[in-house]
């Protein structure tokens, strides 16, 4: 069994924005079961002994918890690398320094569209793009480094080369193209949100003449989106083998959309220890490794490769989470995937909201 | 040239896997035991000549012989992205 190398701390489910793509669950956690400033610094310290260098301080909007700053002390304290998840909308130059002080390493700004008009309607809020960009500024000011985040989707691919001069504009050093991944929210919307072909194609290029024209400025994460691909992506690096996720409520989790999995049980930070959540739990062990796999993937050359794709994927697409990724073509479900993409079209979002 | 570590990068201890690593926006790597050395000197306030002369006395080597090695790593360093100059 391997040591986790990260952990991503779901701080709140709250969140100014109401993206359709939203990977938090579909039943949200509200703020009065969300754990306190105590518990996550014991879990940042729980997650640096087994082995985690470094956390992803994400939501909901993090900022959104009159503790970040403190939590972000905690984070530090306990020899963690400390990333900011953020939607920006919150921040201001006080916040920022004060976060700066506690010892924040990074920020990680996410985007919803290259211009106001498309960002708004995309993230469902008034106001936050020039509120993004303004903390942008204050960000690069105070000497942090700044990773722009795009999520991409059928309604905005075409602003990517726009993206990528955002990027640049705002300073920041690294880009990350990220298409939206199919459960919860995402799966919900996923007629208005899937890529044509074309689309993908067009993006690929873009990116890879983008790399070229900005070396030594812009380093450009992207992946292509498995919907398109013969092969699934390597979720997680495997399930319980690099990565665990606390949700706001405290459920331990070795994915942030494993609760999507209907049926599976999560134990809690409240009264299990990390550790023994990551060498003991059912929920870890149920798909560790291979032993789990059934045809075609048991047995299959790449099973230590891909881990059989995506858990969540395959369980909202066949009902059934030990089932091969659809995304992989030697999938015998593949056919729901490509229905899905030719079925692909609309434009009318479905908003996250506290249900 | 006064080497400093880039924003958002540090030298950090593993302690779980015994071993140092350089984390950094997004990314982490193990750095060989001399490019180790060499970050460890790295303090801001060190010089190239400060660094080489702690290397050679902590060595007990020679000057020339070990500048030579350093400059070579701090540029592969900078190159990475790890250490600004
Ligand atoms: S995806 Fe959008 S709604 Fe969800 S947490 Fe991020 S900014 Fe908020
Ligand atoms: S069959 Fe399973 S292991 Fe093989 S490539 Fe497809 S998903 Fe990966």
């Amino acid at each position: 069994m391997n040591a986790p190398l990260a952990l991503l701390a779901e701080l709140t489910h709250r969140c100014p924005l109401r993206c359709p793509y939203c990977s938090n669950p579909v039943e949200l956690t509200r703020a009065s079961e969300e754990l306190a400033t105590e518990e996550w610094a014991r879990i940042f310290r729980e997650a640096a002994e087994i082995g985690c260098l470094q956390v992803h301080l994400s939501g909901g909007e993090p900022t959104a918890r009159r503790d970040i700053v403190e939590i972000t002390a905690a984070a530090r304290a306990a020899g963690l690398y400390t990333n900011l998840i953020t939607a920006g909308v919150l921040l201001d130059a006080a916040l920022i320094a004060r976060l700066q002080a506690a010892g924040l390493d990074h920020v990680q700004l996410s985007v919803q569209d290259a211009d106001a008009a498309g960002a708004e309607r995309i993230g469902g809020m008034r106001g936050a793009h020039a509120r993004k960009e303004a903390a942008a500024r204050l960000v690069r000011e105070a000497g942090l480094p700044l990773t722009l985040n795009a999520v991409v989707h059928r309604q905005n691919l075409h602003n990517l080369p726009r993206l990528i001069d955002i990027a640049l504009a705002w300073g920041a050093a690294r880009l990350e193209v990220a298409h939206v991944q199919y459960y919860g929210w995402a799966l919900a919307n996923r007629d208005a949100l899937l890529p044509t072909r074309a689309q993908l194609d067009e993006a690929t290029q873009t990116v890879q003449a983008a790399r070229e024209a900005h070396r030594g400025r812009l380093v450009i994460d992207y992946v292509v989106p498995d919907y398109h691909a013969a092969r699934p992506k390597s979720c997680m690096g495997g399930w319980g083998n690099r990565f665990l996720a606390v949700a706001p409520s405290g459920r331990i989790l070795p994915c942030h959309a494993a609760e999507s999995i209907a049926g599976m049980e999560f134990p809690n930070a409240r009264e299990t220890s990390l550790r023994a959540a990551w060498e003991d739990s059912d929920a870890f062990n149920r798909f560790r490794g291979t032993g789990w796999m059934r045809e075609p993937c048991r047995g299959c050359e790449h099973a230590e490769r891909d881990w059989g794709g995506c858990r969540c994927q395959a369980f909202a697409l066949t009902g059934d989470a030990a089932a091969t990724d659809p995304a992989c073509a030697l999938s015998p479900d593949r056919a729901l995937l490509l229905a899905a993409v030719a079925e692909a079209g609309a434009t009318a979002f479905r908003y996250r909201e506290f249900g | 040239m006064t080497p400093r570590f880039a924003p958002g990068v540090r030298l950090h201890h593993d302690v779980a896997r015994a071993r140092w690593v350089v984390m950094a926006p997004e990314r982490m790597f193990v750095p060989d035991e001399t490019a180790l050395e060499v970050l460890r000197m790295v303090d801001g306030a060190r010089d190239l000549d400060a660094i080489i002369d702690g290397l050679a006395e902590k060595f007990d080597a020679p000057r020339e012989v070990i500048a030579g090695d350093v400059r070579g790593l701090l540029d592969d360093l900078v190159a990475r992205g790890a250490l600004v100059t």
